[in-house]
């Protein structure tokens, strides 16, 4: 059936509604207004208020609340309209969601999933359209989904839910209007491991989320250049599934990290050293990176445009490492 | 209220009297030998003593039930030991040891046990107030009657969590006994030079939360007072909230020299020692006696003065387990 990232998000909530009573969703705007991003339309009306449950503008409040209620035994999704809000709570997650089960010596597991939109691309300013998600990767006791598929958008929040332990989930807002063809019977999917989206052998693009389709468009120009790249989809940034990293590092000898969060001290930085410690002699060029510009995002679209990861220089960047002579 | 400083006769029944009277004592016995074990260098990290304030935890936990929540804050040895976390259990966990009640991982700050639904141990200022409205949230959503309470200090008051937290306990009907423990200072900042409006139960009102004040050093007034919000949260009546004026006789931490005050206000507050006040009023009441005080005393002596032997006995944590419960363990599939 066809779906837009949106619809599959949105199912995937459904489902998980469905199979589990101790499931609900809260967060500013998720009900009476259907969601800021239209991904909760219409629950309201098939779950009732208790369950789609509207908050006020207290993030570091509801999310605590959320934390408190997985400890209860619930399973809440709480939705943060975007990352940059998410700031506001970030004591409850860092402090609490992410610390309670080991301060707690493995006493209270923290069953808690947290939706937030992240990312550029829609002229909405510095504080609309940061990618902070590499920052949350930094912090032990979290687990960190970025879902860059209808498949990963569908089927991710059901594994999230199982998890006994907290997990943020971020959707780029330039995907929810990507549409597609999704499998009438797609379902849960795992949350631990990385996916090929194209195979190549010259060179490894690594990336996630809002990337991804613009990675893919530069693999299939490059193509026609007679440079063939594997695409590799991190889908999960904390754990980092290093193995998968290594391993198409081993088969293509080039890596190019493209990552829409600020390269320093970036998850781009983290995958470039991972590499570099691990995987330094399969090397043939120095890793590349393409990551946004230093600055906060700017409003006026051909700033904005030109702080961002675009294909072209993603092409550029494949093609400075695969010009190096092996 | 009746003025503790002259008790009438018969306030309380005669065993519940010393009943409290013996908790309190058991605070103040573990409290007083964690300072000296502090001061031997055999606990470390940062030690923040109720000593002054156990009228409050022992009257507000003696309302509750087993299977309601509590959330406390880095001061919070006495509501662990009262809610039935054993005492050989909190001090171990202060010693570092893998017998302590979270393994050593927390220390004074952290102390947590599911058992009985102690949820920390919160060492961010307010920051466990969005939990407790959280955990009160999964009862009402799960029919159940528990209340959850949350104790915090005057100084959260000022934080954002606290007041978006009473919004949406408010707001939701939420079953929270919210207990302001207001012992006047913010660490070293006094009430007054940190709030606008320093009448807690008047920032309570605003979210039309039922809320008093309370003598904090009467532990009768303030069982008296728990019992009245216990009932009427676990009824139904939603989030309550208490202030409980009280007042920390020894300084905020083993770090704080105690240049904010006068020692004049620290003697003053003495007088009103809430082990003390109790002491008089089941004394003038005929409910005890001497003998009675000191078997009192000496069971609350005892009492600590095993757990520190059983504390002592216990063992580290082997280093190769230092990064387990960063995330959960799966049984094998």
């Amino acid at each position: 059936m066809k779906s837009s990232y949106r619809e599959a998000l949105r199912a995937g909530i459904r489902e998980a509604m469905q199979r589990d009573p101790r499931v609900f969703l809260m967060g500013e705007d998720v009900g009476a207004y259907g969601g800021s991003f239209a991904v909760s339309l219409g629950l309201l009306e098939e779950f009732g208020p208790e369950r789609i449950r509207d908050t006020p503008l207290s993030e570091s409040g509801f999310v605590g609340a959320g934390i408190g209620a997985a400890l209860g035994g619930m399973r809440p999704i709480v939705e943060i309209m975007t990352v940059n809000f998410s700031l506001l709570a970030l004591d409850q997650i860092v402090n609490n969601a992410a610390s309670l089960l080991h301060m707690s010596g493995g006493q209270f597991h923290v069953p808690l999933v947290i939706r937030m939109t992240t990312g550029a691309g829609r002229q909405l300013g510095a504080q609309h359209s940061h990618s902070l998600e590499g920052w949350f990767a930094h912090i032990p006791g979290l687990r960190i989904l970025v879902p860059a598929t209808l498949e990963d958008a569908r089927g991710m929040l059901w594994t999230a839910l199982e998890d006994p332990d907290p997990v943020l989930i971020f959707e780029h807002g330039s995907l929810y209007n990507v549409t597609g063809e999704l499998d009438d019977d797609a379902g849960p999917v795992d949350i631990e491991a990385a996916a090929v989206r194209r195979a190549g052998g010259d060179v490894s693009l690594i990336t996630y989320g809002g990337t991804l389709p613009a990675v893919l468009d530069a693999a299939g120009q490059l193509a026609a250049d007679g440079i063939e790249a594997e695409v590799l989809d991190l889908r999960t940034l904390r754990p980092l599934d290093e193995p998968a990293i290594l391993a198409s590092v081993a088969r293509t000898h080039r890596a190019v990290v493209v990552d829409e969060g600020w390269r320093s001290g970036s998850i781009s930085a983290e995958i470039s050293a991972r590499i570099t410690e691990h995987a330094f002699f399969d090397l043939d060029a120095p890793v590349g990176r393409v990551c946004s510009a230093e600055v906060p995002i700017p409003y006026s679209k051909h700033l904005e445009l030109a702080a961002l990861p675009s294909v072209e220089r993603i092409m550029a960047a494949a093609r400075e490492v695969t010009a190096v002579r092996g | 209220m009746s003025d503790p400083m002259s008790p009438g006769p018969g306030r309380v029944d005669q065993e519940h009297g010393r009943h409290l009277l013996l908790q309190m004592l058991r605070v103040r016995q573990l409290e007083e030998k964690c300072i000296e074990l502090y001061s031997a260098s055999k606990i470390r990290g940062f030690l923040h003593v109720y000593i002054g304030e156990e009228a409050v935890a022992a009257g507000i936990l003696e309302t509750l039930s087993p299977d309601d929540a509590v959330v406390a804050t880095y001061r919070e040895h006495g509501h662990a030991l009262l809610r039935g976390v054993p005492a050989a259990t909190i001090l171990a966990e202060m010693y570092g040891y893998l017998e302590g009640c979270c393994r050593g991982r927390g220390g004074s700050m952290h102390l947590f046990d599911a058992a009985t639904r102690l949820y920390g141990g919160n060492a961010i200022v307010a920051g466990g107030l969005p939990l407790a409205v959280g955990l009160a949230l999964a009862d009402k959503m799960s029919g159940r009657s528990n209340i959850t309470a949350c104790f915090f200090g005057d100084g959260a008051v000022a934080e954002g969590e606290f007041h978006e937290s009473l919004n949406l306990a408010a707001l939701w009907q939420l079953p929270v006994l919210f207990c302001c423990e207001n012992n006047l200072y913010a660490m070293g900042t006094a009430l007054g030079r940190s709030e606008s409006q320093t009448d807690m139960a008047l920032k309570a009102a605003g979210y039309e939360i039922p809320a008093w004040g309370v003598d904090g050093m009467d532990v009768l007034a303030v069982e008296e007072a728990a019992r009245r919000a216990a009932d009427s949260v676990r009824a139904g009546g939603g989030p309550h909230f208490l202030e409980l004026r009280t007042y920390r006789f020894r300084a905020h931490s083993m770090f704080d020299p105690e240049r904010y005050r006068d020692k004049a206000e620290v003697l003053k507050w003495q007088e009103r020692d809430p082990i003390g006040l109790l002491r008089s009023t089941l004394e003038a009441a005929g409910q005890l006696g001497p003998g009675e005080w000191a078997q009192l005393q000496t069971e609350a002596e005892s009492e600590i003065a095993r757990a520190v032997e059983i504390a002592e006995t216990g063992t580290l944590e082997p280093l190769e387990d230092l990064t387990r419960f960063v995330y959960s363990e799966r049984s094998a599939p």
